[in-house]
């Protein structure tokens, strides 16, 4: 899988939730004040079930899930 | 698109609708106003695996599916909805457990609660904090070896009972969840009685002074035990209350089939009068849709698909909201007989308005549901 789709795909779940075709791979995705309470839970089972890894709970740490890119990394390095 | 119950599923349901019918419905009304569950019927659901039935065989349980635990919720919220916030309060504990808990958490927990040798309660709101629950009050202080967590907590379903609770607590000024045993030194537990609904739901306020508890009983991360844990209980809690409230509305329609059968008035039984046609046939419709709506969050729980989430607060939202209608439509039905206790409708009534309130209000879950469709506005001028 390159870089490309991996953030690809996050861009197309996240577009779901914030409908913004100019959200940026460095954003704060928590700091848009758009996203419900439920999001951070979302967040987790679809990166669970679109590249299959588990989120473990030394992996909750908003550095893994901040911005595209960070959740690109995270998903890089638990494949 | 095929929405149909597989025969395993059917075969549960039967089993749990021949419980409910034998050990729940005869003395509900007796629960309701004791204010008490009996330890016998606790006894009984556990012995018969119904308790976190979902927690995987690994890990002692049934490993029972999404779709099966909503028509458990469902039938046991036809029974009664204090015996159904026991499989609310103490689900939602091991699933928190069961996602974000330590592999140590999991193993020595997990069969426990699965036995019931355990139950578990869910411990987030607080005299001042409720809607707002990350802003609780509760704190928690690393002390060496030891978390020190200082605060109160109220309206704690089965807290009178429970052995252990999931406490969120402030940790370096962030939420954080964390595991308190009831005999904790400086737990206090006091029962609330004289509530409107859930009157059996042995509800306790928690008076935590200086508990001092293990660094380990930290469940999952420092500053995720709202958004993530509470997060994972409270989807579970709304789902059980989903398919509960099917459940209590199918009880308020089958004791209005029974009554308009029977009660006459103008020379013809209620049944043949079209305005309670109407009534029954709101509910009837009001039903099927809720339980489609849970049916379909469960399909996707256990698809583990992220849009289960938000199918779980739509459907809770949906079928608390229907639960409310047909419980007040049985009453009227049931004219001033509705307003007895000798008729089980007025309990339905109170008990219904309560899932309104727990698992997030309905008014957080249309705040919720209104931001996941995106109807806020972007805000401008960021970067
Ligand atoms: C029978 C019962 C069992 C319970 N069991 C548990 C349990 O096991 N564990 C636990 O932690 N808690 C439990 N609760 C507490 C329950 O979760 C809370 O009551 C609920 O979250 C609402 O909080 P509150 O009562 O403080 O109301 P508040 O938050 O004070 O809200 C009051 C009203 O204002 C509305 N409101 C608040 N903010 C907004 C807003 N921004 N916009 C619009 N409307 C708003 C609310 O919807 C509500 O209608 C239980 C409650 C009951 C009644």
């Amino acid at each position: 899988m390159t870089d490309d789709t991996i953030k690809e795909r996050i861009r197309t779940f996240l577009f779901k939730h914030i409908k913004d075709n100019e959200l940026s791979n460095d954003e704060n995705l928590f700091a848009s004040g758009l996203l419900n309470s439920l999001f951070a839970m979302q967040l987790v089972m679809f990166t669970e079930k679109e590249f299959q890894v588990k989120v473990e709970n030394e992996d909750l740490d908003l550095k893994n899930f901040s911005t595209i890119n960070a959740i690109d990394e995270f998903v890089r390095r638990k494949l | 698109m095929k929405i149909e119950l597989t025969t395993e599923q059917l075969e549960q349901q039967e089993v749990f609708r021949v419980f409910v019918d034998k050990e729940v419905v005869p003395c509900a009304d007796q629960f309701d106003k004791e204010e008490r569950l009996p330890s016998e019927l606790i006894g009984k659901i556990a012995e018969n695996g119904f308790l976190a039935a979902t927690i995987p065989e690994s890990n002692g349980g049934k490993g029972m599916d999404m779709v099966t635990h909503g028509l458990l919720c469902e039938e046991f919220g036809s029974g009664s909805a204090s015996v159904l916030s026991l499989f609310t309060v103490h689900g939602m504990l091991a699933q928190a457990i069961l996602q974000w808990g330590s592999p140590e958490q999991r193993s020595h927990l997990l069969p426990q609660l699965a036995s019931g040798k355990k139950i578990g309660a869910f411990g987030l709101t607080e005299p001042d904090i409720g809607s707002d629950a990350k802003s609780v009050q509760t704190t928690a202080k690393l002390d060496g070896a030891s978390y020190v967590l200082n605060g109160t907590k109220k309206w704690i379903s089965c807290g009178q009972i429970a052995d252990i609770f999931l406490i969120i607590a402030q940790c370096e000024g962030k939420p954080t969840a964390f595991l308190v045993e009831k005999d904790c030194p400086g737990l206090t537990i006091k029962p609330i009685t004289g509530l409107l609904g859930f009157k059996a739901a042995m509800l306790a306020e928690l008076s935590i002074e200086e508990c001092s508890i293990p660094q380990e009983n930290l469940v999952g991360r420092i500053g995720f035990g709202f958004s993530h844990v509470a997060g994972t209980a409270l989807d579970y809690g709304r789902y059980c209350v989903a398919a509960g409230s099917v459940g209590l509305a199918r009880a308020c329609l089958e004791a209005c089939l029974s009554y308009t059968s029977e009660r006459q008035q103008f020379g013809s039984l209620l049944k043949g009068h079209q305005l309670i046609q109407q009534m029954l046939t709101n509910m009837i419709a009001g039903i099927q849709a809720a339980r489609l709506l849970y049916f379909q969050a469960g399909y996707l729980k256990d698809t583990l698909d992220p849009e289960s989430i938000t199918a779980s607060a739509i459907a809770k939202y949906f079928a608390s909201t229907m639960a409310v209608k047909a419980a007040s439509d049985a009453v009227q039905i049931h004219g001033a007989n509705g307003c007895s206790d000798e008729y089980p409708v007025q309990r339905y009534y109170r008990d219904a308005k309560i899932m309104e309130i727990i698992e997030g209000s309905n008014q957080m879950q249309q705040i919720m549901i209104s931001k996941y469709i995106g109807i806020s506005a972007r805000k401008k001028g960021r970067k």
